[in-house]
């Protein structure tokens, strides 16, 4: 496996690189890729940035995670991934795409395998480990987000909450710099919802598990209030548009409608 | 995966699909057509692709990799075996048993051996095998390989830079190309051996050591070689055909069903072409 870094020009090596950069970039619909879902993306990440973008349901928060994770090319503009320019992640930028840790709305977990064992999958591919190896890897992050109970049940058997956390688990499994989540506290009970926060939050300023590394994070939402108070940046997806909205006290100043609702306001205030 | 197999994704197959229906019997098959060509291209180039990566990822993750291909082999081989004896004993019952009691009746036991090794080695053998092997395990690969990909893990193993192919196709299409190879093995031999005690059972006069010698002589260094590469290659392409349908292309859940339909059928015709080409290598052999 290639771990190698981004080389950097003489002119920018004291500079930090980077992590996310776009300028007028286009994304399409994992469905079909000529359906538009944003246009003209400007958007900037700084390593230990945590941003939440919110926008509501099917508006094309999944296919926006899904293009910054370089699972999906660009249909257009400039994407530098870490200061290279990026489309997608194919075999050759393999050390790149393993940089990215992948939360999905649904965890997409394999069935088939047990929680430790989905856990404990891309460890094992990346590293060659057999199962034993791995497993005894994987076991302090399985104690981290409290999965041991349940490390040797199957996905389907688990409740939606726990499987987000082994989505989580697996996604932090091979220590990515980046760590994107699509919606990770919807459909999530307080007591998961805060759980979830608070471990995000830690990731955020460096976690034992990253080696104290402060992970760059990226979450979606289609409720802001589950971030409140935080030290997040905020922006918005409004008729494929990337609106850019600050901290959360500019998010509660704002007057766009659609923030309203994300915020759940009453309805009469949404009108304004 | 996007990269390898975008071109399937937004095709002109799909465009196909959708279009109106043409209005004449000219337009309806030349559609039909097309959709046929676009089909074989796709296999082809899926078949290329897996080829690809198994030659290229030969040492990539063998701690992962390894153990799935022996558990592909169990699966489509070494579980199927009672069920190929039970069929390879009933084909040399219906098969063997009634050709050789015929063959006694008008004296032409000379042809037995030519007859066994064209009908039972060369034709019947490998091709109710591959049958077999689809309805089996071929079936359960589509509806396996759709279902995950229906409920994304196909993008979970992309994010978690794991080659969908590496990890998902090429364990099945090597346990289903060995696997197939090996019954064939076993079913005609076993078929041989059962025709046999049918025709003891019937009290016909052929010893044993005159049907092994008239199946020796029947047989030649090609009928050998020509079935070792018609196994492998009907378990290939059921392999192939299967996991293309299954993975290659977006799917959702209730598509599955009308997926594996298609699968099924197009291996059985894959099949019967794979067939065609061996007998005309047999005519030349």
């Amino acid at each position: 496996m290639n771990n190698e870094k981004p080389k950097q020009s003489p002119k920018t090596a004291g500079a930090p690189v980077v992590p996310i950069e776009m300028r007028g970039v286009a994304m399409g619909a994992i469905a079909d890729p000529d359906f538009l879902v944003l246009k003209d993306v400007n958007w900037t990440v700084a390593s230990g940035d945590f941003w939440v973008v919110g926008a509501p349901q099917n508006s094309g928060k999944s296919d926006f995670l899904m293009t910054t994770a370089g699972l999906m090319p660009p249909v257009g503009g400039s994407y530098k991934f870490f200061g290279s320019p990026t489309r997608i992640f194919d075999e050759s930028r393999l050390a790149d795409r393993l940089r990215v840790g992948f939360i999905f709305e649904q965890s997409e977990l394999f069935h088939y395998l047990t929680v430790a064992e989905n856990v404990a999958l891309p460890l094992r591919y990346h590293h060659n480990l057999p199962v034993d190896e791995a497993m005894a890897a994987i076991d302090d992050l399985l104690g981290l987000t409290e999965l041991r109970p349940v490390a040797d049940v199957r996905p389907p058997d688990l409740a939606q909450s726990w499987q987000k956390r082994a989505g989580l688990a697996r996604a932090l499994a091979l220590c990515p710099d980046i760590l994107l989540a699509d919606n990770p506290l919807g459909a999530l009970d307080s007591r998961h919802c805060h759980w979830f926060r608070r471990f995000l939050d830690e990731l955020s300023l460096g976690h034992k598990w990253c080696r104290n590394k402060p992970l760059t994070i990226v979450v979606t939402t289609d409720d802001f209030r589950h971030w409140r108070g935080g030290r997040f940046q905020f922006a918005l997806l409004k008729e494929k548009s990337f609106v850019p909205l600050g901290s959360w006290n500019q998010v509660l100043a704002s007057e766009e409608p659609l923030v309203k609702e994300l915020l759940a306001a009453p309805m009469a205030e949404v009108g304004k | 995966m996007q990269g390898k197999l975008a071109s399937f994704f937004k095709s002109e197959k799909q465009w196909l699909r959708r279009a109106p229906l043409p209005r004449t019997y000219t337009d309806f098959l030349g559609r039909k057509l097309f959709t046929i060509l676009l089909t074989a291209q796709g296999i082809g180039a899926f078949a290329l692709i897996t080829l690809a990566v198994i030659v290229r990822k030969l040492n990539v993750a063998p701690a992962v990799i390894h153990p799935m291909i022996r558990r592909e082999i169990a699966r489509s081989g070494v579980r199927l075996l009672p069920m190929y004896l039970f069929v390879a004993v009933a084909l040399g019952f219906l098969a063997i048993g009634q050709t050789v009691a015929v063959a006694a009746r008008l004296g032409a036991f000379d042809y037995i051996g030519t007859v066994m090794v064209t009908v039972i080695v060369r034709e019947l053998g490998p091709l109710l095998a591959a049958v077999l092997a689809l309805a089996r395990v071929g079936a359960a690969n589509v509806i396996e390989l759709g279902t995950a990909r229906a409920l994304g893990n196909v993008e979970a193993l992309e994010a978690s830079g794991i080659d969908p192919i590496h990890y998902l196709v090429v364990p099945k299409v090597i346990g289903m190309t060995l696997g197939v190879f090996s019954l064939t093995v076993y079913l005609i031999l076993a078929a041989l051996g059962s025709g046999y005690l049918f025709v003891f059972l019937q009290n016909v006069a052929l010893t044993p050591s005159k049907y092994c010698a008239e199946l020796a002589t029947s047989l030649g260094w090609q009928d050998f070689v020509l079935l070792a590469l018609k196994s492998c290659a009907f378990g290939f392409f059921v392999g192939i055909v299967t996991c293309y349908h299954g993975l290659a292309q977006p799917l959702r859940l209730e598509d599955v069903s009308r997926v594996t339909v298609r699968a099924t059928t197009e291996c059985i015709f894959v099949c019967v072409l794979i067939d065609a080409l061996f007998f005309v290598l047999y005519l030349r052999a």
